[in-house]
């Protein structure tokens, strides 16, 4: 009889718990989303998928079990998005990721402002309930997910380079050609937009405005 | 006097970088007294732990209740 313990497919059992065929493809269909955001691209995100699926299941055995199996091959997956992303600086002359219609995509200002700069009226900001609650709320996650689409393609990219792959600002500005500055507008107008859907979808329709 | 619009500037670089003194002085008076922006600055934080927990996976909410009712 042969044994293969480290065959996470089976049912789960004692030596890995949990690690059912169904577990593996819900953290696949999360994986394919989160790599799609990264890549705007459907097919590049499938093969990245398919890759970190088969380094994490090969080196099963590297997985401690102090993680969630979910946040241990999350991480792999985006290790492998940083190393696709430094390869394809290295390869493509990605100023066209920044040179055309960042200003045009990106939102206008005084849509939340109005000339005085103060916030307009019905767009200013509410009180949102607590860090904790909010990560704890299934509503939250589905109201997150989809304002992350409404990022406008290129800015959204360098606003998810920054905060879900981790990359500081210096090495953002220096393979994208940007000043500090054009990055901090970029960042600014995607986080008054994010904000702002998940006011209007997650906070206000959840009847808790005060 | 800064206004709100030059506030949320601020508020958003502040997660970029360190503010020098000179201007986190300006910035916490305003935030003191406009819960608009003090709303907008605390909203950043919850964006960002949610970018870091989306990231990494880790987005199994414990409850499906809306957050009102929490």
């Amino acid at each position: 009889m042969t044994i293969t313990p480290q065959d996470p497919l089976r049912e789960p059992n004692a030596a890995n718990p949990g690690v059912s065929p169904d577990a593996l493809e819900l953290i696949r269909v999360d994986m394919l989303r989160f790599a799609k955001l990264q890549l705007g691209n459907k097919e590049a995100a499938e093969d990245m998928v398919q890759e970190a699926m088969e380094s994490a299941l090969r080196h099963l055995n590297g997985f401690s079990g102090q993680s969630s199996l979910k946040t241990w091959v999350f991480a792999i997956l985006k290790n492998k998005i940083i190393d696709h992303l430094r390869r394809a600086w290295r390869t493509v002359n990605f100023s066209s990721l920044t040179n055309e219609g960042d200003d045009s995509e990106g939102i206008d200002l005084d849509a939340f402002f109005n000339d005085r700069g103060r916030w307009r009226d019905g767009l200013r900001p509410v009180a949102w309930p607590s860090p904790d609650d909010a990560v704890r709320s299934k509503q939250f996650w589905i109201v997150f997910e989809s304002c992350l689409d409404l990022l406008a393609p290129k800015a959204g990219q360098i606003f998810m380079m920054r905060e879900f792959l981790g990359f500081d600002s210096d090495e953002i500005c220096l393979q994208l050609n940007l000043t500090t500055s054009n990055l901090h507008v970029i960042l600014h107008r995607s986080r008054l937009k994010l904000r702002g859907c998940l006011e209007t979808g997650w906070v206000r329709s959840g009847a808790s405005a005060c | 006097m800064l206004n709100c619009k030059k506030v949320t500037e601020m508020c958003s670089q502040e997660m970029e970088r360190d503010l020098l003194l000179q201007e986190q002085v300006p910035l916490r008076l305003h935030l003191m007294l406009c819960s608009d922006c003090s709303n907008f600055r605390k909203q950043l934080r919850v964006l960002r732990l949610a970018m870091q927990r989306y990231a990494s996976g880790d987005t199994d909410s414990t409850s499906s209740d809306p957050p009102s009712d929490r």
